[in-house]
């Protein structure tokens, strides 16, 4: 059975994570409800025939994988892979917008053809003429970890050598409206935001891509090789800790050999008990991170979450500004992910050194 | 004429996003699909859009509008031609 | 025994709310094509839709799902499909083993956005469905009517969608990552799926015609089709019976346009030609293909072609397609298809492609016009999408 190595990322944020080393330009942004994406020069990356059509989305995941493809030194895949939780959204609401308010008539295909969800994986294929595997993966919380875990098997079983795997959402203005609604995101009034201690409901949001190509040999851009990858719907507070403590035992490890653990707390206070206890007891003598601070949160922000837990095995450094507590180990060689969004999606990944 | 000409050269930029592109950058007889603008398919759906709506002429089978948008030259002339707005 | 064990089977199209029902509609040549009337539009007098007759409250009485539920018209035929196939399967205890949902959808829950788009500011009481937005919502919803806790994920490769979902389900049997897994997809007709379509000039506003030479175009529909698969160690273990096995599967793009697949269908080829090498099979053995057929002029154009590649002798077996009986179903049109060609081995049966009359000029493909009874043991069933998504699964007698 072969390893999965990720020897390429790619990384646009709401941070300025391209042309920059690890996060030393970070800003953490309390003041607002909703984060925008730090957004690259795209014209450096697609031609402008190219890219008068492109959504938003379409544009960061052309450059966050070319970044990546670059950082990996390879000039094609055998396979793209996408997770998105909304797709190219923007243009979801445009078209439907225009159905609605011209009464089904005048309307134009292009928004609607943006609005696919495989949109970015198949702009993607189409600038790189990749005619190989292609899926999409559109599951909350868990989009960008489906994407991960049909990688990893492909590479595994032999099926292919390499491949580019990303999560990719943005931001949209009716979309962001609907979620205020609902409560997803924080009142105004809930501001300044304090994603640790938290005391009210709802998040910050927030949007981005990034990308990585998985290859079955280790190079020298290697960042770290994935152990594994488990996806799980459903789990009740109380499951948590026996189910990582089973998921880390499957592959030959316990807590203590864990040198760091990466937790999803988005500051939603009714759901980041699930980290709670886990940051109190069980992992209390790991260094622990976290990241939504940085990101906001979105459907494929657990991507954000690999792009940084992968810097940190290849640097050996943890910036401060990651930090929930001050347990600190000599050398960072394992690293442990956990997400869940609303008590739903739960996804646990394992890199190591 | 030439005021419908340089109407539609407007249209074509704006509605298809041509940022680089000026309205001198446009020839008359330029095709617009292929070497000449590099249009394509979708952009010939945009293209019967504006028809239906700006002009009042509804394409039901969007391979008529081959030879109509060969140019701002043959568009015009059947703009003029078939017009109903 | 090559390729994995399918044991359970569900669905509801506009010619059936059940496996038997669609089967009977297919031999019989009844039709599920006609007049729109659950969604009001203005396209009504234009176009053909494959509807399943029944309104959102009929839906929601047959599941016996409470007032305050907050279900979409896809994650309502979605789950009717879904609770078949697990009932079909004998599975109790879902999740006695380790169990999965792969469903596949491309709209999801956007019949729910655009109803209430400006209402949604209007009238606290729809609020609930607001989730109905999320991509993955419907797959949620399946998972919470099952009872399932484990595994649940959704992919949406446009109309290709439901062949991946039956493909990774596959893959994560054959890896040894699940015991079992329910596959499948679900879509339900939409303003927003129908005015799409409509801006890209591909509806006919008569019945679809697949590889006609006069097709105009598709016909919409909805529905929402689940199978369960389930590992050789399953189905020794507990004896369960095995309806048909997916042997072969494959996955290419055809990085060609966004919307429209090449003329010479690169990615259907390879496709094609990946499903082969996936299940040892040769091209020669295939008894039946269940056709993408949409009648768009470019699709079956660039399907044709990419058969007679893989055909070099012109030998192409009986092919058909289904989309005249129930309309192209989207991302549930794999799934769909899936059942058919399980219901073919089973009953030994090649499905007429309706409303063909003269081939194509650009080649001689006539596909099977009429009921036609013969041994099938390989059946071959190609799904394409937008994005040059192309997918093929072969199915194989047990």
């Amino acid at each position: 059975m072969k390893k999965t190595y990720i020897n390429g990322v790619g990384c646009i944020s709401t941070q300025k994570t391209f042309d920059t080393v690890f996060l030393e330009e970070a800003v953490v942004n309390t003041n607002e409800t909703v984060l925008s994406i730090v957004p690259p020069v795209y014209k450096d990356y697609i031609s402008p025939a190219a890219i008068r059509r492109m959504a938003k989305g379409v544009k960061n995941g052309i450059v966050a994988s070319a970044l990546a493809m670059k950082d990996a030194n390879v000039e094609n895949v055998d396979a793209i892979i996408t997770g998105t939780g909304l797709g190219c959204i923007e243009d979801s609401e445009k078209f439907l917008k225009n159905i609605l308010d011209n009464n089904e008539e005048f309307l134009t295909p292009t928004s609607f053809i943006q609005s696919t969800h495989n949109t970015v994986g198949a702009q993607i294929a189409l600038s790189l003429q990749c005619k190989g595997y292609n899926f999409t993966y559109v599951n909350g919380a868990v989009s960008f970890e489906s994407a991960l875990l049909d990688a990893k098997m492909q590479i595994e079983e032999n099926e292919a050598n390499s491949i580019l795997v990303g999560g990719v959402d943005e931001n949209g203005e009716y979309t962001l409206s609907l979620f205020k609604l609902a409560g997803r995101i924080k009142k105004e009034n809930d501001l300044p935001s304090n994603i640790l201690n938290s005391n009210s409901n709802g998040v910050v949001y927030g949007e981005g891509a990034s990308f990585f190509v998985l290859e079955n040999e280790r190079k020298d851009s290697t960042y770290a090789e994935i152990l594994d990858v488990e996806i799980i719907n459903t789990l009740e507070e109380n499951e948590i800790e026996s189910e990582l403590i089973t998921f880390l035992k499957t592959n030959n490890l316990q807590i203590s050999d864990v040198d760091a653990v990466v937790f999803g707390f988005d500051g939603d206070i009714t759901f980041d008990s699930y980290y709670k206890n886990l940051t109190e007891k069980a992992f209390a003598q790991t260094p622990q991170l976290y990241f939504k601070h940085l990101s906001g949160e979105y459907d494929t922000a657990s991507a954000f979450a690999l792009w940084m837990a992968s810097k940190i095995i290849k640097t050996q450094e943890i910036p401060e500004i990651l930090q929930v507590n001050s347990v600190t180990k000599p050398a960072y060689d394992t690293i442990l992910l956990y997400n869940q969004v609303n008590g739903k999606n739960h996804s646990f990944t394992l890199l190591s050194k | 004429m030439e005021a419908l000409k340089e109407e539609l050269k407007n249209k074509i930029i704006t509605t298809l996003n041509l940022e680089d592109i000026a309205i001198e950058d446009i020839a008359d007889n330029d095709p617009l699909f292929g070497d000449g603008l590099g249009l394509d398919s979708i952009d010939a759906l945009e293209l019967i859009v504006i028809l239906d709506k700006d002009y009042g002429i509804k394409l039901v089978d969007p391979k008529e509008g081959k030879s109509i948008f060969q140019s701002i030259e043959t568009m015009a002339a059947y703009i003029s031609a078939n017009r109903t707005k | 025994m090559k390729g994995i064990a399918i044991t359970g089977m569900g669905i509801i199209s506009s010619i059936g709310n059940s496996v038997e029902e669609n089967y009977i509609s297919l031999i019989e040549n009844k039709i599920g094509i006609s007049k729109i009337q659950n969604i009001p539009t203005v396209h009504a007098d234009v176009i053909k839709v494959g509807e399943i007759k029944k309104t959102n409250e009929e839906l929601v009485d047959e599941l016996e799902l409470s007032e305050n539920n907050n279900f979409s018209r896809t994650a309502m035929i979605g789950t009717l499909a879904a609770k078949q196939a697990v009932e079909n399967a004998g599975i109790t205890s879902i999740n006695e083993f380790r169990t999965g949902l792969i469903s596949a959808t491309s709209v999801g829950g956007m019949d729910m956005t655009e109803k209430h788009y400006y209402d949604y500011f209007e009238n606290p009481e729809l609020i609930k469905y607001i989730s109905c937005h999320d991509g993955g919502d419907v797959a949620e919803k399946i998972a919470q009517e099952l009872g399932l806790k484990g595994m649940v994920t959704t992919i949406s490769t446009a109309c290709s969608s439901a062949a991946n979902s039956i493909m990774l389900g596959a893959r994560l049997i054959k890896t040894g990552k699940l015991d079992r897994v329910i596959v499948g997809g679900t879509d339900a007709l939409a303003k927003f799926t129908i005015n799409g379509f409509k801006t890209l000039m591909i509806l006919s506003d008569d019945y679809n015609k697949p590889f006609d030479n006069t097709r105009k175009g598709l016909n919409l529909g909805e529905a929402a089709a689940f199978l369960v698969l389930e590992s050789d160690e399953m189905v020794q273990k507990y004896d369960k019976k095995v309806l048909a096995r997916v042997s072969g599967y494959g996955n290419a793009n055809d990085a060609f346009h966004q919307t429209a697949s090449s003329e010479n269908g690169d990615g259907a080829y390879l496709a094609m030609k990946k499903a082969f090498e996936v299940s040892g099979l040769n091209p020669s053995e295939i008894d039946y293909i269940n056709v993408h057929g949409t009648a768009t002029p470019n699709n079956d154009l660039s399907e044709g072609r990419a058969l007679l590649r893989i055909y070099e002798d012109g030998k192409v077996p009986d092919f058909s397609s289904t989309k005249p009986f129930t309309g192209h179903t989207l991302a549930a049109a794999a799934a769909i298809e899936a059942v058919y060609s399980v219901l073919a081995i089973q009953n030994s049966v090649v499905y007429p492609n309706l409303n063909f009359e003269v081939p194509m000029e650009e080649f001689e493909l006539k596909p099977q016009t009429s009921l036609k009874m013969k041994n099938i043991e390989h059946v071959l069933s190609n799904s394409f999408g937008f994005g040059g998504n192309c997918s093929t699964l072969i199915f194989s007698k047990s």
